[in-house]
């Protein structure tokens, strides 16, 4: 009998043994967290920085995901998509229009929010792999559109938008890439923050609904179209914000800046982090930036070889990423303890 | 009459993983006949009957026809002529009535006799002819679970293994069933082990019954004795 | 109106490359329940071996034969051995592997074959059927091989024990191992069956859009619009959907405005989309139907 839930086999929800002895680690390592994150940037290289700050950005794109397929069990392959609405959005904004990066990021937001929504209405009659290949249409064109050649000169067409990096607020003493990293680390803990409410509120426990047992949700009174559509307009409204965040850290916005690579390589990171685990973001990001690099060191010509078959052992290893890894370790400590 | 032992299991244990579900069983099940495993919710029959079929991981020894079964794949267990019809019907629901019983029929060699068998089959079970090229999914609850048995007829089977054949069937439904279930047992010489959580209907079709209890057999004994017993008209008959 | 007509048989002729495609994904489709995403990488690989076979001096048809029996081998190898250890696994992880073949099989043609665009014969010849420039015989062969697997494929599904036992497997593993099929060679030989057909299916495409590691990803987008157009689990729906993207996208290109090269990608992609929220079972595939 197969279920259509893509988690059908995975719910990442620990154990009740297991929630009791991460509960009272959780803020600890939240606290311990928070402090590297404020002296990190202030004692590494420039470089560092950088890429760390790109490792925040896609945790929260692969939040994003991971909130609709996770959390709501709805596909996608094309989150690359709203990424680059939400960058887009930004970029014409910041370049087009002056308007200070800040603000640009709700409006990202909201911008991506609509899009997500819109799309998540049609998509409310697709299942499983119907809706895996109706998002990775939507990514495929994505670029294309943003080519589109009557609608270049909000877009820059194929040069796309080059974006000038802020400086510190208030006359800090940090320099530019400093201080993105502490502005993308308060976005950052915001958004998780929010994610976390959202996940234990009633909404999110419709969500979840949806997912497990769609019949039986309906069955309940939980209006499926509705928080299906909700829900796709959440999580493209936090890959947006990323991709907004995203734009403005790497400078530049160009359509095949944004092609399906950037999707493929999101949703790899939401497995390889856990489905429906949301610290599983951050093990996604670092490995969707790192280990393409890593790759390379071994062999410049066959460098996707050797990531594909660093993805392929790792499955095999941990075939519900880090998230089944530690829920594994906590079964072991739990039953050897009791 | 009742003959030799078909099925023997001895000290079987079996596990889902780290819980471990049936602690020791031992059962024997007599060519010919029918026999039962009666239990309530969560007492392991659905595991026994997987550990029969190798479904289940299992330590100890099942038997059958004398041949050691344990550890064998549920493919190869198949082969050597149990047919067993899963909780829940297990149907093909996508493929037609056809279909599925011409599924049931797919280890065998003596292909020329099969259409003749699927004849048979519509014998016991007219409604699934008027229904031969539906969608098996499209089938009435009661219309599946007779899909499923004639599936298993299919494979002209020496021992069948039913799991809650009653479950969500409507009572008249059910004992017709069982009375078909009493004439292939007679005709087709099929040796039943049946497990039900409906003990009154599968006392009065046995003739051995198993009493199971948290993994365990708490009493074994003919049909008709158990279903005097004090304790299990109290407690499974409610009277 | 002949520039109509024109664009319609254009279409129909890249249409047959599509339908090819779209035939190749719905047999793995049937076999293993769902999409394979390195499908097309797969029947480039394949296209590569052929070329390698005739550089060597084969004869064009040896080297046809020996490629779909190397791709068959190579398709059983890949489910018993890459899928084997997570056929337990989430399908969200089932992807991901599809993603690392992709990666591992592009980057491996690359290597061996460099990036530069090569040439392939075709054995039906460039010589025009129906006029100049319209249907060439490498475009009539095309759709005739397409249409040849398609009946078999259809005769082996509807008429064959192993078929039924095939889909038996795809649809239900486990009551299917209660018949006492044997589940695990039942996928392999589905994913023997889809590798060679998608070597056919490169093999023909080849001549056309000349080969190289990249050139099957749009193909294989507008082969997965043919098969959701047609109906996933209709293998004749797949090659009429192949063949109406193909007209549809040559006829969007020509007479809709701003609709150039580029954009005749997202047209097939607007019509799986479009295609998908009308009739989510595509044209021709059957709506599944279960009581809860």
């Amino acid at each position: 009998m197969k279920t259509n839930s893509p988690t059908s086999t995975t719910k990442a929800t620990f154990s009740a043994g297991g929630v009791t002895a991460i509960s009272y680690w959780k803020p600890i390592l939240i606290v311990i967290g928070l402090a590297i994150g404020i002296l990190l940037p202030l004692t590494i290289k420039n470089f560092f920085v950088f890429q760390l700050t790109l490792a925040m950005v896609y945790a929260i794109a692969i939040l994003g995901l991971n909130l609709l397929t996770g959390f709501n069990g709805q596909f996608s392959l094309g989150h690359s998509a709203f990424y680059a609405i939400g960058a887009y959005t930004t970029a014409i904004m910041m370049e087009n229009y002056g308007i200070a990066y800040y603000w640009t990021l709700p409006a990202a937001g909201i911008v991506c929010f609509i899009a997500g929504f819109l799309f998540g209405l049609p998509a409310l009659r697709l299942e499983g792999i119907y809706l895996a290949l109706a998002t990775f249409a939507l990514a495929i064109a994505m670029p294309q559109i943003l080519k589109f050649s009557p609608i270049e000169h909000w877009t820059g067409g194929v040069q796309g938008i080059v974006i000038i990096k802020p400086n510190a607020p208030f006359g800090l003493p940090i320099n530019p890439d400093q201080w993105l990293f502490y502005f993308t680390l308060i976005v950052l803990v915001l958004l998780f923050a929010c994610a976390y409410r959202l996940i234990d509120s009633r909404t999110g426990r419709a969500m979840k609904a949806i997912r497990d047992n769609p019949v039986a949700a309906k069955a309940m009174g939980v209006n499926l179209s509705l928080y299906k559509s909700l829900t796709f307009g959440v999580s493209a409204l936090y890959t947006g914000v990323a991709g907004a965040v995203g734009a403005i850290v790497v400078q530049f916005v160009a359509p095949d800046s944004f092609t399906i690579n950037l999707a493929i390589a999101l949703f790899v990171g939401l497995v390889v982090g856990g489905v429906g685990w949301i610290p599983g973001a951050f093990f996604g990001a670092l490995f969707i930036l790192f280990v393409p690099n890593i790759a390379e060191t071994f062999s410049k010509g066959l460098a996707g070889a050797v990531y594909g078959i660093m993805l392929i052992l790792l499955i095999y290893v941990i075939p519900s990423g880090v998230a089944g890894l530690l829920r594994l370790i906590v079964t072991r400590l739990t039953l050897s303890r009791g | 009459m009742i003959g030799g032992k078909l099925l023997e299991a001895k000290n079987v244990c079996a596990f889902y993983g780290a819980t471990q579900v049936l602690h020791g069983l031992d059962l024997n099940i007599a060519e010919g006949g029918i026999t039962t495993l009666l239990g309530a919710n969560g007492a392991g029959k659905t595991t026994m009957l997987r550990s029969v079929s190798g479904m289940v991981r299992t330590t100890g020894e099942i038997r059958f026809a004398g041949k050691s079964i344990s550890g064998r794949a549920t493919e190869d267990i198949v082969r050597l002529g149990i047919a067993h019809v899963p909780e829940g019907r297990g149907t093909f629901v996508r493929l037609t009535v056809e279909e599925n019983l011409q599924l049931g029929a797919m280890t065998r060699r003596d292909t020329k006799a099969i259409p003749a068998d699927i004849d048979r089959v519509f014998g016991y079970f007219p409604r699934l002819k008027e229904r031969y090229r539906q969608q098996a999914g499209t089938l009435s609850g009661g219309e599946q679970q007779m899909l499923a048995i004639g599936r298993a007829l299919m494979l002209r089977p020496k021992l069948m293994l039913l799991d809650e054949p009653s479950f969500g069937l409507a009572p008249l439904v059910v004992q017709e069933l069982f009375e078909i279930l009493r004439t292939l047992n007679k005709e087709e010489h099929v040796s039943i082990f049946v497990v039900e959580q409906n003990a009154s209907l599968a006392l009065d079709l046995a003739d051995q019954a198993y009493l199971l209890e948290t993994g365990r057999v708490v009493m074994a004994g003919p049909a008709h004795e158990i279903r005097q017993d004090e304790n299990i008209r109290r407690s499974y008959l409610g009277y | 109106m002949e520039l109509f007509i024109h664009q319609v048989l254009a279409g129909i002729a890249t249409g047959g490359i599509y339908a090819c495609m779209a035939l190749s994904i719905v047999m793995i489709y049937q076999a293993i329940d769902h999409l394979n995403f390195a499908q097309g990488e797969m029947a480039m690989f394949s296209t590569f071996i052929a070329w390698q076979l005739i550089q060597w001096g084969m004869p064009y048809w040896v080297a046809f034969f020996v490629t779909i029996g190397v791709s068959f081998v190579a398709g059983v190898f890949i489910e018993r051995v890459v899928f084997k250890p997570v056929h337990n696994a989430p399908i969200l992880s089932h992807i991901v592997i599809f993603i690392g073949m992709f990666a591992i099989i592009n980057s491996l043609a690359g290597f061996t074959w460099e990036w530069t665009i090569k040439s392939f014969p075709s054995p039906f010849g460039t010589r025009a059927v129906l006029g100049e420039g319209l249907l060439s015989a490498h475009d009539a062969g095309m759709i005739a091989v397409t249409l040849l697997v398609l009946v078999f494929l259809y005769i082996f599904f509807r008429y064959t024990r192993i078929g039924l036992a095939m889909r038996a497997a795809a649809a239900n593993p486990e009551s299917s191992r209660l018949v006492g099929i044997r589940v695990g060679w039942m996928l392999a030989l589905g994913w023997g069956m889809a590798a060679s057909i998608g070597a056919v299916a490169g093999m023909l495409i080849a001549p056309v859009v000349f080969l190289e590691p990249n050139m099957m990803l749009s193909i294989l987008l507008y082969g997965f619009a043919g098969a959701v157009v047609g109906g996933l689990t209709s293998p004749g729906g797949a090659v009429v959907g192949g063949f109406a993207v193909g007209i549809i996208e040559n006829l969007a290109g020509t007479f809709i405005p701003y609709v150039g090269r580029e954009m005749k990608l997202s047209i097939a992609l607007a019509l799986i989309v479009a295609v998908l929220t009308v009739k989510p079972s595509g044209l021709f595939g059957r709506r599944i139907v279960s009581r809860v």
